[in-house]
Parts: structure tokens; C-alpha cells; sequence
């Protein structure tokens, strides 16, 4: 891109200065901190460093099956994050209804950003998909967990309420509708607040990306708003599939609280 | 007609709570369930209501096989009011109306919402005032009028009166039998009280340690039928 300022290694390295100040600062005061802060900043380099070179193959590639093998891979480490982030064990069934919402939901929303607002050919273009499907399935993993988290806790600690309920005859949608939409409003409530505050109070990864790599920021902020939109429709989509598909597997066929 | 069985149990066990060879339940007439807390009790009512589905056996509802009907339908019928009164965000009308609401009947106009809170001795508390501050005791009588609205087939209480003081426990038992008499409903009463048993049942069941006894009452319900039902079965 024009008017980028290519870091030479050598002022990249004086980055590091700031790692070295904050050791410094954590071993005046005690802080046993060191390890830690030395651990992140060489995963942070590896990890980058790797990912700079997987991405730079796929790009030069224009493979339409890596692109699809990066996608999957990212969908499935998303999957799994999940898994791991809710502390209470989670049903078989649940994880299913988890990997279902993710995939489908980002999916549906990633192929409508493509052909409908992006409109980029090949549709497969991988410096397009990549990045655009990893903050569609990162922001929807982070949604989903936040509604996996509520929609469990809910579930158990109003698990008197959901049967004092069925014992009056509701259905187990009307008896765990306020759990369903506890869940779904604390799912996508960060996804709103980030966008209240955009722009004013701070300037999106990718249209700070894309402003150093010389892009207008007319055209930055034109991205910047598709993809927000975008993120919103990933996030709303695969919670609403979770939270409406997620509940039924707390009962039984017989419309029972499973034990 | 009052002979015909409500409930039926063929053989029915759960887990290792609760075995029963043979029991039935009569329709029409105030049934106590009576026996020690851990026995089997509400484990009972959760049967009839299909809460809960048996490990092995059958129960039969008016002759059909539980497992064999809608469950959601079966439970506007034969409604269960839960030990521990749960109530729902709002106010009390909006609780006494919820049953209505779950089981697709038409909302209850307000004086008859008064007339069942003054039933259960709680005819102070207000309609439109939030259930947030309410007492147990008074949880637990919107809650009884919240199915006593409902006036399903029947009506299976667990410990209604729990939180009540003896005095208040008699009245509240007393009229809402006599409203379920009255208007056909069958009540099957779970009750720490055997003196509540047999004032107020026609028939007493007695489960302890997960076994099931029938026994009858020396006097009759308060509605005055003296009638003495039919030795409705055998207990193990």
C-alpha cells in the first residue's frame, strides 16, 4: 500500500524497550510478575510471527481450500474456547446446540457480508474472508460464551421457578422465558456498548490497520461500519440460534427437568 | 361416579425413593398423603403429575396411561402446588393469573381474584402491589389461590400450609377444600399433620420409606359427606 512505513528490524527491536521499562518497574516494587510478562511477549511474538507466515502463504495461494481449512480451524478453536471458558460442565447435547449456533450462525452472516456488502470476486479472496470471518467468529464466540455462561447459571439457580412452572402446565419455553432472555441480553449487550462508544473513545483495530496502511479514512470508517454491522448480525444470529435451541436441552422429551 | 379411580398405580417404582405394588386414588374426595419428611411423598405427587416419569410401572390417569399423554396437558389438569411457594416477577395479580395464563384459560376477572385471596385469608394484601416483600406465609397463600384459580381436575398440594400458624393453617385448609369440593376439583394433599389428615381427607395415604398404606379417617370431610370410601388399595 502507498505511504506505509516499512519497521526495520532494528526499530521493531526497540519496541521491546517497553517490556524492559515495565520488568524493571514490577522487580522494584516486588511485583512477582516477571515470568509472566516474559512468557506473553515471546507468545505474543511467536504467535504473530507464525501467523504473519500461515497468513502470507494463504494469501499468495488464492486457494479456495485453505482459505475453507483456515476457516474451519478458526470456527473450531472458537468452538472449544467456548467449551473452556463456562465452568459448569456442559451436557454433550449443549455443546452440540453450542457448535451448531457458531457455525451456522457466522457462517450465514459471513457469506451475506461477501456477496452482498463486500461483493469481492472471488468470493473466496482470502485477505477479505480471513480477517473479516475472525472478527465475526471471534466476536461471536465471545456472545455465545457470555450466553452459554447465563443461560446454565439460569438454569440452575431458577431451577425451582422452571418446574413450580411446568407444574402449572407451561410449556418449557414459557417456563424458561426469562432465563432465555437474560441470556440473550447479556450476550449481545457488549456487542451494543462497543459500538456506542466507537470512534469517540477509541479507533477500531481495523480501521487503525487500515488508516496506517495508507487507506483514507473515509474508506476505513466505510469498512469499520460494514463490519460492525456485521459482527452485530454474527453475534445476534448464532446467540438467538443458541439461546432458542439451548434451553430444550435442560428437558426431556415428556417436558421434564432433566436431573 | 365418586368410586370412578382418578389415579392408578401398577407396579411403580422410582429410583430407590419410591416402590408402590398397587394404590388408588379416588376422584372427588379430599386425599391426604401423610408419613414422615423423606418418605416418598412429593416424590408421589411428582408421579401423578408426570414431573417426574416412574422407572418402572405405570400410573394411570383416569384409566390412561400417563406415559401415553401429553404431559403438558395432563399438568393443566392435574395441577401441583410446590412445598416451597415460588413466586414470579410482578405483582400478585399478575401471579394469581399466571397459572391461568400457562394453562391457556381466560384471565380471572378481579373480584374473583379477590374472593380466592380472602379464601385463603389474605384478602388484605393488594392486587397490584409487588410479591417482592411479601411473607412466606402469605407467598404461600397466593400461591394456593394461584391454583385454586385454575380449578383443574385436580389439585395435588404439597404441604400447602407449611409456613402458616396452626390457627390460619385450619382455616385456609378448610375453605380451600371446600372451594375444590365444590366446584368438583379432586384434592390430593400432601400434610405433615395428621391431625389435618384426618379432619380434613376422606382417604389417607401413608408412604413411609418409600411404601405406600392407605388407612381411612374416623370422621368425614367438611362439606358433610359422611361417605366412606371403598378401601381404595392395597399398600405394600
Amino acid at each position: 500500500m502507498n505511504g506505509i512505513i516499512e519497521l526495520e528490524l532494528g526499530r521493531l527491536i526497540a519496541a521491546y524497550l517497553f517490556v524492559v521499562v515495565l520488568i524493571g518497574i514490577v522487580r522494584a516494587r516486588r511485583i512477582p510478575r516477571e515470568r509472566e510478562i516474559t512468557v506473553a511477549t515471546l507468545r505474543m511474538t511467536v504467535q504473530l510471527i507464525l501467523m504473519g507466515y500461515v497468513l502470507g502463504v494463504v494469501f499468495e495461494q488464492r486457494s479456495l481450500w485453505l482459505t475453507l481449512a483456515i476457516l474451519v480451524l478458526m470456527q473450531t478453536f472458537a468452538i472449544f474456547n467456548i467449551y473452556g471458558r463456562v465452568k459448569e460442565p456442559l451436557s454433550t447435547s449443549l455443546k452440540r446446540i453450542i457448535a451448531l449456533a457458531m457455525a451456522g450462525g457466522t457462517t450465514v452472516t459471513l457469506l451475506f457480508f461477501i456477496f452482498v456488502v463486500i461483493h469481492v470476486a472471488p468470493w473466496y479472496e482470502p485477505r477479505y474472508l480471513v480477517p473479516i470471518a475472525g472478527m465475526l467468529v471471534g466476536n461471536s464466540m465471545t456472545g455465545v460464551s457470555l450466553g452459554v455462561t447465563r443461560l446454565v447459571d439460569g438454569m440452575k439457580s431458577r431451577r425451582d421457578r422452571v418446574e413450580a412452572a411446568l407444574m402449572l402446565g407451561s410449556t418449557p419455553r414459557q417456563a424458561s422465558r426469562e432465563i432465555i432472555d437474560n441470556a440473550f441480553d447479556s450476550a449481545i449487550l457488549p456487542t451494543i456498548n462497543s459500538m456506542v462508544g466507537m470512534g469517540i473513545v477509541f479507533l477500531p483495530g481495523m480501521m487503525t490497520g487500515q488508516i496506517l496502511s495508507g487507506v483514507s479514512p473515509t474508506t476505513a470508517i466505510q469498512y469499520q461500519i460494514a463490519i460492525m454491522l456485521g459482527i452485530m448480525g454474527a453475534v445476534s444470529l448464532t446467540v438467538v440460534v443458541f439461546v432458542q435451541l439451548g434451553f430444550r436441552t435442560f428437558f426431556t422429551h415428556r417436558a421434564q427437568l432433566r436431573s | 361416579m365418586s368410586d370412578e379411580a382418578l389415579f392408578r398405580l401398577a407396579h411403580v417404582t422410582y429410583k430407590s425413593v419410591l416402590s408402590v405394588a398397587a394404590l388408588s386414588i379416588p376422584a372427588h374426595r379430599p386425599v391426604a398423603v401423610v408419613g414422615r419428611s423423606g418418605g416418598g411423598k412429593t416424590t408421589l405427587l411428582k408421579l401423578l403429575n408426570n414431573l417426574i416419569s416412574p422407572t418402572s410401572g405405570t400410573v394411570y390417569y383416569r384409566g390412561n396411561p400417563l406415559e401415553k399423554m401429553n404431559p403438558i396437558e395432563l399438568r393443566r389438569e392435574v395441577v401441583m402446588l410446590p412445598q416451597t411457594p415460588v413466586m414470579f416477577d410482578g405483582t400478585v395479580e399478575h401471579n394469581l393469573q399466571i397459572g391461568r395464563l400457562f394453562s391457556l384459560r381466560a384471565a380471572a376477572p378481579q373480584e374473583e381474584l379477590q374472593r380466592v385471596l380472602e379464601l385463603v385469608s389474605a384478602g388484605a394484601l393488594p392486587l397490584d402491589g409487588s410479591v417482592e416483600t411479601l411473607s412466606g406465609g402469605e407467598k404461600q397463600r397466593v400461591a394456593l389461590a394461584r391454583v385454586l384459580l385454575m380449578e383443574p381436575d385436580a389439585l395435588l398440594l404439597d404441604e400447602p400450609s407449611s409456613a402458616l400458624d396452626q390457627e390460619t393453617e385450619q382455616q385456609v385448609i378448610e375453605a380451600a377444600i371446600r372451594h375444590a369440593v365444590h366446584r368438583s376439583v379432586s384434592v390430593i394433599m400432601v400434610t405433615h399433620s395428621r391431625d389435618i389428615a384426618r379432619r380434613f381427607a376422606d382417604v389417607i395415604i401413608e408412604v413411609e420409606h418409600g411404601r405406600t398404606a392407605d388407612e381411612q379417617p374416623p370422621n368425614s370431610h367438611p362439606n358433610g359427606a359422611a361417605s366412606r370410601p371403598p378401601q381404595t388399595g392395597a399398600g405394600e
